[in-house]
């Protein structure tokens, strides 16, 4: 499966197993979806549950948080994460402290699915990663899947759980892996073993990292698309690099990250988000806290510049293989 | 009634398949809708948000009290801007669909609202558009070559490479920058009219919305603000019946129609034919008159069909019939005005086909032109170091840092 029918066969499913599930978002319904992921669901579910939307983020958020608070479980699409920002309100002050507020009384499990990231000349509002915006908000989970087979995993864990997540889908690697060269033809995900996925019921927990490449000269931390152009970078220079997939930003698997820099003794951080504030600010301070007096140099961040994602220059914005290689460089350079 | 509550979910009058069916909306007659004085009280003309201004008849002459009286010569003008922008549309799709583009919308359909409104308007009104009004842009003077410039993203793009293609601005025009984000420019130009108005000048400011966007909070702060401080805007829906896959009725069109809704806040709503030359360009005279006149806002609805794709990464065949625009009953705005002037001895066949070449004659120079400046496979192409100018006033430490890094490794 590609990711697209990953996410679709993970929402079958769950549909199938709970009454109380439901989908609403923009084009969701009839059409399915603007990029297909939730294609035949409302033919099979019927208008009830795979409920079409006004253009309404905010409207969109707010009454899945009532619907949530009424025994439902549903799972609100952005059609892209760009367009989240009319909804943040809700996200903020009201999705991730309900619980909170009310003393544990009252809770609302809404996953909010989004696609993320650049790479598909999209320009600055059909290509951003505000993942760090997110991770920043107490009360809720933030999910991003590299491959096909963890997105169903997790999507199904996110939808079950009783804590509302926001689950982001990097576009890009929506229907093959890629490793940063937009010059090098398309891989599909059947030539991935990821893009095995099982067509039945699975899940990942939530908060779990993955090594996806096991190394010993230098760890890699990184998530979504960057796990794939990290791994061609790691080649390109020639070091053997241990490759962390966070899959989980927030709740942070820190063990993980913290037994593999504690057994290279380097890091480098990739995201494709900003990297002021950037999520890889997180990563670098628990690094440094846990593993302190391992590491063998400073640890290095790549990632987006400081700009809006801008359409023209989008492979010169984008963190790819080559700046990733320089970063990598510039770690194990230091004796 | 039912024996317990029920969810509504909407539905289109058709899908693909089906034979168009357009029962659901409300015409009025060419001229029967009576033109109110400009000073009237909104209660008093609640019914010109229900009904349909129309000036334009089956018969193409013009009719009744909202009929503009504009010159014939004004109106080839109009005309000839319809269809300058209904061939630059056409052209800029084929160019995407050859791939030296990476996107494209067009304004098929709507041509009317932007040319006659842009038209109604002054120079000096401030105009808020949408990313279906090409139209506005063309008419207020820019440039083709810089259109198409901005599309191709290259050394002569206005948006310096930053934009996807149209997503335009023309400052020197008073036309402000078009967002990829919906509605968010609404409240943006009540905010523009209410400095006017503070300032004192005479200058209103307008802006475009579709109606799936006046679901958007947006659209109500916007029309809260410009009721509260009776603002001299114009906020214009262009309902052009669909949003990407999703009918009117799911931005509430199925109890009341978009013009009805700033009546709960005292703003009046007027309802005209958006395919209706005439009727559109009245009914912006009368609302511009009236805001600059201390009379506040206006609701304009444009009824109108999007007559092709959302954007070429569209496919309506999946959601709609494919011969529905041909059923409109408001027809083409383009056909509408030339079969008025011809019908009125002002305009020929061979006049029409004469513009149209010398139109297409024009745009394959522009286009010729615009390529000149870089395409997006051939230079000369944008220095990208120009990406880190214009996040701050002033280039901060740490982009000059990330600009000299990236450079580095570049070179």
């Amino acid at each position: 499966m590609n990711m697209i029918e990953a996410i679709r066969s993970g929402l079958d499913v769950l549909m199938d197993k709970d009454p109380n599930v439901v989908i609403l978002g923009e084009d969701v319904g009839y059409f399915g979806g603007v990029f297909r992921c939730t294609d035949g669901l409302q033919r099979k579910f019927g208008e009830h549950r795979v409920i079409d939307a006004p253009i309404a983020e905010g409207g969109i958020i707010g009454t899945a948080i009532g619907m949530g608070l009424n025994g439902l479980r549903p799972v609100a699409e952005i059609q892209f994460a760009d367009y989240i920002y009319p909804g943040f309100d809700q996200v903020v002050s009201e999705l991730a402290r309900i619980r909170y507020r009310s003393g544990g009384d009252f809770f609302s499990p809404v996953t909010i699915r989004t696609p993320c990231g650049g790479g598909i000349r999209g320009g600055q509002t059909h290509s951003q990663s505000p993942e760090a915006i997110f991770t920043h908000i107490s009360g809720i989970k933030v999910v991003i899947p590299s491959n096909p087979y963890d997105a169903k995993g997790l999507l199904i864990s996110s939808i079950e759980s009783d804590d509302p997540v926001v689950f982001f889908e990097p576009k890009r690697i929506y229907n093959g892996p890629f490793d940063g060269d937009p010059d090098n033809p398309a891989v599909p995900w059947t030539s991935h073993p990821k893009g095995d996925v099982p067509k039945g019921y699975y899940s990942i927990p939530l908060g779990s990292a993955e090594i996806v490449e096991e190394g010993s000269e230098l760890t890699i931390i990184t998530y979504g698309t960057l796990v794939h152009v990290a791994q061609a970078a790691a080649k390109l220079v020639g070091v053997d690099a241990e490759i962390v997939d966070v899959r989980t930003l927030s709740p942070l698997d820190t063990t993980t990250l913290e037994e593999s820099v504690k057994k290279t003794g380097r890091c480098l951080i990739a995201h494709e988000a900003t990297r002021f504030s950037g999520f890889g600010a997180e990563l670098v301070t628990t690094v440094q806290e846990a593993c302190f007096y391992h590491l063998e140099a400073p640890i290095e961040r790549v990632a987006g510049w400081d700009t809006p994602y801008p359409h023209a220059f989008e492979w010169q914005y984008f963190p790819g293989k080559k700046r990733i290689a320089a970063g990598i460089r510039k770690v194990m350079e230091v004796q | 009634m039912a024996r317990q509550s029920r969810l509504h979910i909407p539905h289109p009058s058709a899908r693909p398949g089906d034979k168009p069916d357009f029962s659901y909306l409300n015409l009025s007659p060419a001229g029967s809708v009576e033109k109110p004085s400009i000073d009237v009280r909104t209660r008093d003309i609640e019914n010109l948000s229900t009904d349909l201004v129309r000036v334009l008849d089956d018969e193409h002459h013009a009719q009744g009290e909202w009929d503009p009286n504009l010159d014939p010569e004004k109106l080839q003008i109009g005309l000839r801007w319809m269809l300058l922008n209904r061939i630059f549309d056409q052209r800029l799709w084929q160019i995407q669909r050859q791939g030296q583009i990476s996107f494209y919308m067009e304004s098929k359909g709507e041509e009317a609202v932007s040319i006659a409104q842009g038209m109604a308007l002054r120079a000096g009104d401030m105009c808020f558009p949408s990313y279906r009004n090409t139209g506005l842009f063309l008419y207020r003077g820019t440039k083709l070559v810089d259109m198409m410039c901005q599309c191709l993203s290259n050394t002569r793009d206005m948006c310096k490479g930053r934009q996807l293609p149209i997503l335009y601005h023309n400052k020197d025009a008073n036309i402000f920058s078009i967002s990829g984000n919906l509605g968010t420019q609404y409240p943006h130009a009540v905010g523009w009219a209410m400095a006017s108005a503070i300032k004192g000048e005479d200058h209103i400011a307008a802006s475009w919305l579709g109606d799936g966007a006046t679901a958007e909070a947006d659209f109500h702060y916007a029309i809260t603000f410009a009721a509260v401080y009776q603002a001299p805007v114009i906020l214009n829906i262009v309902n052009n019946q669909w949003a990407i896959s999703t009918f009117q009725g799911f931005a509430g069109g199925e109890r009341r129609p978009f013009a009805a809704r700033g009546i709960g806040l005292g703003i009046p709503g007027i309802r005209v034919d958006g395919n209706d030359f005439l009727a559109v360009y009245s009914a912006t005279l009368w609302a511009a008159d009236r805001a600059r006149r201390g009379g506040g806002p206006t609701i304009i609805e444009h009824v109108t069909y999007r007559g092709g794709a959302h954007s070429t990464s569209d496919d309506p065949t999946k959601y709609r019939p494919k011969d529905e625009w041909e059923a409109f009953p408001l027809g083409d705005p383009v056909e509408r005005l030339k079969q008025h002037l011809i019908t009125e001895g002002h305009w020929s066949e061979e006049q029409h086909q004469a513009v149209l070449d010398e139109y297409k004659e024009k745009i394959t120079e522009a286009w010729k032109e615009a390529r000149s400046f870089g395409t997006m496979t051939q230079g000369p192409f944008l220095d990208p170091s120009e990406m880190f100018d214009d996040v701050y006033a002033d280039l901060p430490e740490h982009l000059e840092k990330q600009r000299r890094e990236m450079l580095e490794l570049e070179s």
